[in-house]
């Protein structure tokens, strides 16, 4: 694949654009909606403040968080996407596609049918529970037979053990009519209705792992060489998979704990990211973050309008994208090479 | 009877690059053939194509005189074998299971295992010295036991033609010689056609009545080892130089680079 | 040859071979079955002791148990049955094709296509509850076709299938999960049961219509059997040895798909008996695909029937999904597994 930014000033300046763009994608997803709203309106509700104006109150309080969490979430995502593609070396890796997601979604039910679960803080180290077991499990299945992780094995492997937790889910849902309407946004994904409550709790995470992310560039890069010439240019390989892997389950299980099952953004992400500055980890883990930002926001104002005055989950928006891109890349063949 | 294969005016591409081009070859009959050639320059690509394998962007491969991309698969799988490189068996295939294969062009729905069948099977089995293997999983065998089972396949597919890419790669110098030796039995006791795609010129140049060297798109030079294999040949198609003398068992010629080595150069 | 038994006609017309092994298990097999299905048909609510069960069946009992086993419990376990053969064998037929042992229709997008179908039907239609079969039917034909177009390039590979299946089915996952979002409380559980996969209320006109399917195809899959054996070596050896490999491929796709789609079209989305029927057979006999037919028909029913029982009883009175059992035996085989290969 050629990149199409060379230089590093290239990339940095189109960084910095990047950014600008995702600042432009927040403030469109607080002004636009079922109602919408002028930015002159936005602009005051943040400087002057009047609580007692509803429209103010609203882009305060639902707007503002939704937008927050579209964007930690969709760059948490997509480090975690580019994380696994580098662990892996493997372009079809991705947290929803390993069953991450549908780990972490099915402890997070078990937890509410079987242990009536329902602080956030719970929510969240069961997710984490659920996303690291699932990715573990995931793991040792691709490894089966002669030839090791080939990439078609993990796909098979992760979709097996979506599949798997997802009967499981269904049936915990079957036995428990009522849990069926409580849970239907952890199972879609959305990034709505929640308040800055319940993102605080995940921030911390989320953030610790987002920014070791940042360093591990170098280090991810000499893993990409491959196992042996790392150790022999004398890294200590196990470490650097075991905090990668560490990683991706806090950003992957922070996420589902915040948001539910959002698929396709931890794949196609480092994609673009790739396509855009090539093979260099430092500069696919930043691009991944606000790519995949922005991308959220921005699939989260079109999930608003399509069947408008109802929403679809993002977690399907985000499918509808995805899936025909990752068809796309499945017939260009770029999914043979590792 | 043996059948005539050969390929006119053939070009072959991947993507928009042409790997071979307007290539002429007829194979010897009853002989022993080996293509050789620098690493990407189309020999497995020939090779494939002869067998089908591959369709040629331009010209044909014929086969007893007929386009053999015209004729139905099976009844070229009956006068024609292509072993390709790196085959892998599923696990848990037993070495009979797999030799049993090698009869599909000649069984029907109802035809499933007769007589003859049975025998062929044993025949190849013992050809390939693998008869005490029978029941054993082909992936729990040795290199060069595996492709014995392998060629075993081939062998009970009855034809009188057989193409092998790369049969001897990642095997060590034991094996490679004991599964060469099979093939020159082979074509010496049963008068088989024998197309092989070979990377070490020695080898090639000890069992083979016919060399075909690839270069560039074509067929750099052909004929018998120890009228072609020359300093000039090798320095054209590999790029390397060499000194070349008589095997002194065989009497064919050895190839001998230049380079380093401990020793000084006795020779210039 | 000593473990083998061959069957030839004089001057060798009709010739074909059977391993001692392979009829052993077989026989073994056609046993726990029958024994399954009289558990089967005793258990329930009201116990039934299987000597009654049997009198009741020839017309020798007092027509007591009549109606429960004929005709609740009967067409239940005929059902389940017909299911299981389906799911395996098509699970059997995707493994071989895609040469990798994780394949099954649910995996790769038969089971979401039939989804859809069903839940449009559950949604929008109008017509009577009997034709939700047929949409899940054309549902699961017409997602199948799209996979097997999307992947055609010059033919058809099984990487690529397999991938344009996961894409789609997430694709097609997206719109049943719209479609359950957007409906109603009561028509969102009866999706769920839907989904996960059940027998409850089945009649023998589900047995009728989806006999002959289960029957035809699987005794034409047996008939082409020996293909997928050389498939299973490759392609380039597959063409090396005359096998039409894109002609083959398509027919047996179909054959899956349409055992997949039919089953699941009365049951719902029945997980994982097509992903582990198959690997069970497996380990009982090795890699004959034509022994491996019948077998895995028989581990496939077994499973379902099983799965079925301890729905029906374990939690009385409810009666919950088979399905939910399906993946739970599941589970623990998949561990097994693990476990299994890591000290290979």
């Amino acid at each position: 694949m050629q990149n199409l930014l060379t230089s590093t000033s290239m990339k940095r300046s189109v960084l910095i654009f990047s950014c600008v763009l995702l600042i432009v994608a927040f403030i469109l997803s607080v002004a636009l909606g079922q109602t919408s709203i002028p930015f002159q309106l936005v602009y005051d509700a943040f400087f002057n403040y009047d609580a007692s104006n509803p429209e103010h109150v609203i882009i305060r309080t639902s707007r503002f968080t939704r937008a927050v969490v579209a964007t930690v979430v969709g760059a948490s995502l997509a480090i975690a996407g580019a994380l696994m593609r580098a662990l892996t070396r493997n372009p079809l890796a991705a947290p929803d596609i390993l069953g991450v997601n549908a780990g972490a979604l099915f402890f997070i039910v078990c937890a509410i049918t079987f242990f009536s679960v329902d602080s956030l803080i719970h929510y969240m180290w069961v997710a984490f529970l659920g996303a690291g077991i699932a990715g573990a499990l995931v793991f040792f299945l691709g490894l089966l037979g002669r030839d090791g992780l080939t990439p078609i094995k993990i796909v098979l492997a992760g979709a097996a053990i979506s599949a798997l937790f997802a009967s499981f889910t269904q049936g915990l849902l079957v036995i428990d009519e009522q849990g069926i309407q409580s849970v239907l946004f952890w199972l879609a994904g959305s990034v709505s209705g929640r308040n800055l409550d319940m993102l605080l709790p995940v921030l911390p995470f989320i953030v610790l792992g987002g920014s070791i992310a940042f360093f591990m560039g170098r280090p991810i890069n000499i893993l990409q060489s491959g196992d042996d010439i790392a150790k022999g240019l004398g890294q200590r390989t196990i470490l650097t998979k075991v905090v990668m892997g560490i990683i991706v389950i806090l950003l992957a299980g922070g996420s589902v704990a915040v948001a539910g099952s959002i698929g396709f953004i931890g794949l196609i992400v480092p994609h673009m990211a790739m396509g855009l500055v090539g093979t260099d980890y430092r500069w696919i883990i930043p691009f991944s973050a606000v790519i995949g930002a922005t991308l959220l926001l921005l699939a989260d104002i079109a999930a608003r309008f399509v069947i408008m005055p109802l929403e679809i989950p993002i977690g399907v928006m985000t499918a509808f994208i995805g899936a025909p891109f990752f068809i796309y890349i499945a017939r260009r063949g770029l999914a043979r090479n590792a | 009877m043996n059948h005539i294969l050969e390929a006119e005016a053939l070009t072959v591409n991947y993507g928009n690059a042409n790997i071979l081009e307007d290539l002429h070859l007829q194979v010897p009959e009853g002989k022993i053939t080996v293509l050789v050639g620098a690493n990407g320059c189309g020999k497995s690509t020939l090779l494939r194509t002869f067998a089908r394998l591959i369709k040629p962007k331009d010209g044909h491969v014929l086969l007893d005189g007929e386009k053999i991309r015209e004729l139905s698969t099976k009844s070229v799988a009956k006068r024609l074998a292509i072993l390709p490189q790196g085959p892998i068996a599923p696990e848990g295939l037993t070495v009979l299971q797999l030799v049993k294969q090698g009869r599909y062009p000649h069984q029907s729905w109802v035809k499933q295992w007769s007589t003859e069948d049975e025998q062929i099977v044993n025949d190849a089995l013992e050809a390939t010295q693998m008869t005490p293997f029978a029941n054993s999983p082909v992936n729990a065998l040795s290199g060069g036991q595996r492709q014995r089972a392998w060629i075993a396949m081939t062998l009970a597919q009855k034809t009188d033609l057989i193409l092998l890419d790369e049969p001897t790669t990642y095997l060590d110098m034991a094996h490679q010689v004991e599964i060469l030796d099979l093939l020159f039995d082979l074509n010496s006791k049963e008068n088989r056609t024998v197309v092989m795609v070979l990377h070490d010129l020695n080898l090639a140049c000890r069992y083979a009545h016919h060399i075909v060297a690839v270069r560039d798109k074509k067929v750099y030079a052909q004929g018998k080892p120890e009228d072609i294999v020359t300093i000039d040949l090798v320095r054209d198609v590999f790029g390397m130089g060499c000194t070349i003398m008589n095997d002194p068992l065989f009497g064919t010629p050895l190839c001998v680079p230049h380079g380093k080595g401990i020793k000084c150069c006795l020779k210039a | 040859m000593p473990n083998y038994i061959t069957v030839r006609t004089k001057s060798d017309k009709v010739s074909f071979q059977l391993s001692k092994k392979v009829a052993m298990i077989i026989i073994l097999l056609c046993i726990l079955l029958c024994g399954m299905i009289l558990l089967a048909l005793s258990v329930g609510s009201d116990f039934i002791s299987p000597v009654t069960v049997v009198k009741e069946l020839f017309g020798y009992g007092t027509g007591e148990y009549l109606f429960t086993i004929q005709s609740l419990r009967l067409p239940r376990v005929l059902l389940a049955t017909l299911v299981g053969i389906a799911l395996a064998v098509s699970g059997l037929i995707l493994q071989g094709i895609i040469r990798n042992p994780l394949a099954a229709p649910d995996i790769i997008g038969v089971t979401s296509g039939a989804s859809v179908g069903a839940l449009l039907f559950l949604s929008y239609a109008t017509v009577s509850i009997h034709y939700l079969p047929l949409a899940a039917i054309i549902g699961a034909g017409v997602v199948s076709t799209i996979i097997y177009l999307l992947s055609w390039k010059k033919g058809v590979t099984p990487i690529r299938m397999v991938l344009i299946g996961i894409g789609i089915s997430a694709f097609a996952k997206g719109i049943v999960t719209v479609l359950i979002v957007m409906g109603e409380e009561v028509r969102t559980s009866r999706a769920y049961i839907w989904l996960t996969g059940s027998l409850y209320g089945a009649n023998m006109q589900d047995v009728y219509l989806l006999l002959p399917w289960v029957v035809l195809l699987s005794l034409l899959t047996f008939i082409i059997a020996r293909v997928i054996n050389v498939k299973e070596l490759g392609d380039d050896i597959a063409l090396g040895v005359g096998v039409k490999v894109q002609v083959f491929r398509l027919l047996f796709l179909l054959i899956s798909v349409m055992l997949a789609g039919t089953a699941v079209a009365f049951v719902g989305g029945i997980a994982f008996v097509g992903l582990v029927a198959p690997h069970i057979s497996r380990m009982l006999v090795g890699r004959s695909f034509a022994a491996l037919i019948p077998i895995s028909s028989m581990v496939g029913a077994i499973i379902v029937i099983f799965a079925d029982i301890v729905g029906r009883t374990a939690f009385l009175p409810k009666d919950l999904p088979a399905g939910v059992f399906t993946a739970a035996i599941g589970a623990p085989f998949f561990i097994y597994l693990l476990f299994r290969t890591r000290n290979q």
